[in-house]
């Protein structure tokens, strides 16, 4: 088991001949991802990394049976491509591209609420399930096979966190990067809800940052739901000046939730271990699960 | 991005909203000159000299002063261009006045008496629709509002598959107490409002206050108006609009490279790969016991020139006692990194506060070496936890 993407999921990448595309679709493939195609509008019939490019993100599920599809489109064209993905059937939609306008957002999420696609991101690491597949930009030999679930909004931080897991001995079910978007498809609450009804995932680290009500929202849910696997959780921006990225009107909209101080409270409030110094969250999902440190 | 109020009364106006009016101007002179122009177009018998700067709260800090006469517009324009405003959402260095709007008097008596409202339009981030806030408690501190007396505070959610519905806007204007003319302009107010939001890609309007007048007109008083940075390139005329004047010049330095940067008032400075990491960092900083000087996000690439160009730009802050690399290599190789630190540090040559060089991921220990067998006066760490204590090693010679 593992949630979202693994060994036999048949992943295409959007953007696929671009630089980016290129160069992440390739070490996907070096990872053992089951690349089996991808498109570029005005592209189709040719061959790229030894794989076939499309015209259309349907023409590649008809042809290769696709399931999960990468988007490495510019931010202009980034909505649109979601929503391909998404009319072709495609069922889980990771998108990095940073940079997408608020309102195509809007736009897309009211587009998902017809269709049964999992959106994952945008402006996010991606999704990796440890030995099975890699969708996404995320460095893979960081992720070591384990029994320990991540959740972030941040990049590098995911990285670090996966890091210090494993050097504390642990290993990586599936990490979620969901994006640190506004408007982002799969929120703090539904990513750790997959990760508590995956019978592999032990343990949950949740990594969250200031602004919006989401990790709020996710550990009122956990302690609903009866805090079933231990929750390690960090919250960055502690020290972020307030009123810098957030307009204060908006800040009235996601109530008292938005700093980290708040929401660190909510989260130790709902039973989660919250720490205050992302240096030891490797430490301290070793000592909940009593296991000792090497 | 912000923009000015007068800025933003200019959009507003296009779209059909009706505002207080009013004419920028950058002296003393141009100020008459604007006031004269303004009682021709208007008849105001009094003019309102408004500071134009990036900040709220401006009437607190004495940047919206009434002149009653040619004579007043002139002293007190002469006297607010050039003056450091201080308000309370300026911080205790306030910000320079380098041009004022002479407005029109929009509180003049008539048949019924003036009514200040607020609106406001932003982005519900769980429902990711808009809604348009709204309060008869207008022209007060609306966070004030939202705390003392929360009932107060009217939201309208904007279904994205329709757009604002006219009886929304009816809604609101009833809300609100309004009736007969006062109420259809309001009605009129709120659609063309919300047209200008959802058309030039704000991410956030804030009309406060929004008058009813003795006449039963419905005009935006202030505006400030903030447009989504992502959606920029789709709107140049309005990002021809930015004013570099009202940011951080270092801020606008760092963009110019590529550098996510935000200027802070601390003592440790950082460069960071990755926003979350970044923030992480800078909290600890705080937890050994400093305080973060900035915010830097250098992204993907670390290279030698772009190492350089993030030294500088932290160090152009004299406050800067010691500068803490933090950087996750996954994709990018550590000891790439660390020859573009150790490379950027000599070609400047003249860095003279220690700095801590944690390097994780890709070739670390390589990296490490690099670092160590440089001569250089950096400490190196390869956890997270080793690089706090170094920070804490540091503020202790400091």
């Amino acid at each position: 088991m593992s949630v979202l993407v693994n060994k036999d999921s048949k992943v295409i990448v959007q953007g696929f001949t671009g630089k980016e595309g290129s160069f992440h679709a390739q070490q996907m493939i070096e990872y053992g991802t089951n690349v089996v195609g991808g498109v570029t509008p005005g592209k189709g019939g040719q061959t790229h990394l030894d794989r076939p490019v499309f015209n259309t993100v349907a023409d590649a599920v008809n042809t290769t049976g696709a399931n999960v599809s990468l988007i490495f489109v510019p931010p202009a064209f980034a909505a649109d491509g979601i929503m391909e993905a998404a009319d072709a059937g495609i069922g889980v939609i990771v998108c990095i591209t940073e940079g997408i306008p608020t309102k195509d957002m809007i736009a897309v999420k009211e587009y998902l609420t017809g269709h049964k696609s999992i959106l994952i991101g945008p402006n996010c690491p991606g999704v990796i399930t440890a030995d099975e597949a890699k969708v996404g930009i995320m460095p893979g030999f960081v992720f070591k096979k384990g029994k320990i679930g991540i959740v972030s909004k941040s990049g590098t931080l995911t990285y670090e966190a996966a890091d210090q897991i494993v050097k504390a001995g642990m290993g990586i079910t599936t990490a979620i990067g969901i994006g640190g978007d506004p408007i982002i498809g799969t929120t703090t609450k539904q990513a750790v809800e997959m990760l508590m009804n995956d019978p592999e995932t032990e343990a949950i680290v949740m990594i969250g940052e200031i602004g919006g009500g989401m990790e709020a929202e996710a550990a009122r849910w956990i302690k609903e739901n009866g805090n079933k696997k231990p929750v390690v959780g960090f919250i960055a921006g502690q020290t972020a000046p307030p009123g810098r990225r957030m307009g204060h009107a908006g800040a009235i909209v996601g109530g008292a939730d938005d700093t980290a101080e708040a929401k660190m409270r909510i989260m130790r409030e709902c039973g989660i271990t919250v720490v205050d110094s992302p240096a030891v969250i490797g430490k301290t999902m070793a000592e909940v699960l009593g296991k000792v440190v090497a | 991005m912000n923009i000015h109020e007068y800025q933003g009364k200019e959009i507003l106006k296009s779209y059909g909203v009706a505002i207080q009016e009013g004419i920028l101007a950058h002296t003393a002179e141009e100020a008459v000159e604007a006031a004269k122009k303004l009682k021709e177009q208007t008849n105001t018998p009094v003019w309102i000299v408004k500071a134009q700067v990036h900040a709220g709260g401006r009437g607190k800090g004495g940047g919206v002063k009434v002149a009653t006469s040619l004579d007043a517009v002139k002293e007190k324009a002469e006297a607010m261009i050039g003056m450091t405003l201080v308000t309370p959402q300026t911080g205790p260095e306030g910000k320079l006045v380098r041009k004022v709007l002479i407005a029109q008097d929009v509180y003049y008596e008539g048949a019924s008496k003036p009514l200040e409202f607020y609106v406001s339009v932003l982005l519900d981030r769980a429902k990711g629709q808009n809604v348009i806030m709204y309060s008869t408690e207008g022209g007060m501190d609306i966070e004030e509002v939202a705390h003392n007396t929360p009932e107060k505070i009217f939201k309208e959610a904007i279904d994205p598959k329709v757009g604002l519905q006219a009886f929304q806007a009816r809604k609101i204007a009833f809300n609100l107490g309004l009736s007969g003319e006062a109420l259809k302009n309001m009605v009129k107010f709120i659609t063309s409002l919300y047209t200008a939001y959802d058309a030039i890609d704000a991410s956030q309007f804030e009309i406060n206050p929004a008058l009813k007048t003795s006449d039963d007109k419905i005009i935006a008083v202030d505006a400030k108006v903030n447009i989504d940075d992502n959606a920029l390139y789709r709107h140049p005329a309005i990002e021809a609009m930015r004013d570099k004047d009202e940011e951080d010049a270092t801020e606008v330095e760092a963009a110019e490279f590529n550098l996510n940067y935000v200027k802070l008032d601390g003592n440790i400075g950082c460069m960071v790969n990755g926003a979350g990491l970044a923030m992480a960092t800078m909290d600890i900083i705080k937890l050994s016991g400093g305080e973060p000087a900035n915010f830097l996000d250098v992204g993907g690439t670390a290279d030698a020139a772009r190492v350089e160009q993030a030294f500088r730009i932290i160090l152009k802050d004299p406050n800067v006692k010691a500068i803490l690399v933090n950087i996750f290599g996954g994709i990018v190789r550590c000891d790439r990194v660390a020859q573009g630190i150790v490379d950027a540090y000599h070609n400047m040559g003249n860095i003279n506060v220690p700095i801590i060089v944690r390097l994780q991921g890709t070739n670390a220990v390589e990296a490490k070496a690099i670092i160590d067998n440089s001569g250089l006066k950096v400490k190196s760490a390869i956890q997270l936890q080793e690089a706090a204590d170094a920070v804490k090693e540091v503020l202790a010679g400091v």
